[in-house]
């Protein structure tokens, strides 16, 4: 698929897909806008670089949906595309898949290899709650499952292993309706046990560690109206490898959530230090649009 | 970046602390336009109600009379305004009516629709759905 490789034209495809609202528009829509968030980086749920607890579609108890979803990460030395679809049944499962390229751009000359691919298979389960109405914040659990397409880099940098890896995570996500004076605003932990390198990217475990860690990922936003959330993420990272240092992510971010058919996430993000490249810190940009 | 975790933190916090306050102002029926303004509001929401077939087989039986008159005395108490509720519980009016998520869900985008077109801020509208929020569990799947 051709298309894949072209991300900005893909993007624009993607917006001619789900810019024409259904027939199923008139009737009975599962949740307030806003409230399946935008999708994570991995393909799951979320905001750009945590999963929340929330589904990634518009389906209620009673229903399934659908999301196809794109996101550029334009970094100094590295871009990073991230393609893929998630399925989400009666607002209690979500299954996801994204594919991850990511460019090397001059540092893959040295190496012979112009990008990373992988794959990232993604299950969650809501155990509790709901995001705006229950007491106590929507829970969930869930795993992402990755396989190194090129594992060259993973090999060379000291990666234990470079074939595929899992991670495993439980996010807590709740809504304050007027939170204060009028603002809504959603705050999001997640806790992740992992091994991976740089997303996977680099492939998973190292000399300093082997075997998972557990690490805390926080989103918070507020939603003065349901059309638009500010916010900012941090996400902590494993640092495996001595070599080549690891650093937390954070971002801030913008989202644009016109209608119940598509959405778009600005943001400013800041990877740190990837590979020996330092300050990795690059525009964000993600569009998610939702096919039924 | 960690200064931000901490910042992040503690924002959630303030957010918790604010959710639990109460406020017992009349502001909120103020900013909806006092009694007029939730008159049209609430003739808005069920002109939006008629507008959703799924919605509106539920409302088939009704005595739209008494249910504008209610559902204003609701909307102007629970906005601190100067009425009294008369009409019957959540939980007894929803019985038997076997009201999905889906279906509170798209009410509750009618009652915002109709807002918006009586020209009530977000903010305001937040503020109501607050108040409104907890009767969900008495609404749905009863
Ligand atoms: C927060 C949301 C809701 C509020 C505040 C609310 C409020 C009310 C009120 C005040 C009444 C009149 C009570 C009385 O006559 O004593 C009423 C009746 C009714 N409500 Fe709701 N309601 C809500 C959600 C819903 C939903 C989601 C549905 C269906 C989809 C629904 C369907 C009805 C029907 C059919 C009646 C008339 C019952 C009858 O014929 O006696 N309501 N509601």
């Amino acid at each position: 698929m051709k298309w894949l490789h072209r991300p900005y034209a893909s993007m624009m495809f993607l917006a001619l897909l789900v810019g024409t609202p259904s027939a199923q528009a008139e009737q009975v829509t599962g949740k307030l806008l806003a409230a399946p968030g935008v999708t994570q980086v991995e393909g799951s749920g979320g905001g750009g670089l945590v999963p929340w607890a929330v589904l990634a579609g518009y389906d209620s108890r009673e229903q399934t949906s659908g999301t196809v979803f794109s996101t550029q990460v334009h970094l100094p030395d590295y871009r990073l595309n991230s393609q893929g679809v998630a399925v989400s049944f009666y607002d209690r499962v979500e299954v996801s898949y994204a594919k991850h390229r990511f460019d090397l751009g001059t540092l893959g000359g040295a190496l012979g290899v112009n990008d990373i691919e992988q794959d990232v298979l993604g299950v969650k389960a809501r155990l509790y709650g709901d995001l705006i109405y229950s007491q106590w914040p929507q829970v969930s659990v869930g795993l992402q499952h990755r396989w190194l397409r090129d594992r060259a880099v993973a090999q060379v940098v000291g990666a234990d292993e470079a074939d595929q890896g899992t991670d495993l995570y439980v996010s807590a996500t709740k809504l304050w309706l007027d939170a204060f004076s009028g603002v809504n605003v959603l705050g999001n932990l997640t806790l992740r046990a992992s091994r991976a390198n740089q997303f996977g990217l680099l492939g998973y475990g190292g000399d300093v560690e082997k075997s998972h860690s557990i690490n805390a990922e926080t989103s918070i936003a507020l939603l003065p109206h349901p059309q638009w959330a500010i916010g900012a993420e941090y996400r902590q990272k494993p640092d495996n490898l001595s070599a080549f240092e690891e650093e937390d992510a954070g971002d801030v971010f913008v989202a644009y959530l016109p209608n119940e058919h598509f959405n778009v996430t600005g943001a400013w993000t800041n990877l740190g230090q990837i590979a020996g490249s330092k300050e990795q810190k690059g525009f964000y940009l993600s569009l998610t649009g939702y096919l039924w | 970046m960690k200064t931000l975790l901490i910042a992040v933190i503690s924002a959630l916090l303030v957010a918790c602390a604010n959710a639990t306050k109460t406020t017992q102002d009349d502001s909120l029926y103020r900013a909806l336009g006092e009694l007029e303004g939730i008159e049209s509001i609430t003739h808005r929401f069920i002109n939006e109600i008629g507008f959703n077939r799924e919605i509106i087989t539920h409302f088939s039986d009704t005595d739209l009379g008494r249910f504008k008159e209610k559902f204003i005395e609701q909307i102007c108490f629970e906005s601190g305004g100067p009425c009294e509720y008369t009409g019957d519980s959540m939980q007894q009016v929803h019985r038997g009516m076997d009201i999905t998520e889906g279906e509170f869900n798209a009410t509750v985008n009618a009652l915002t629709a109709a807002m918006d077109t009586e020209g009530v801020d977000k903010r305001t509208q937040n503020r109501l759905l607050k108040k409104l929020a907890p009767m969900r569990g008495d609404i749905i799947y009863q």
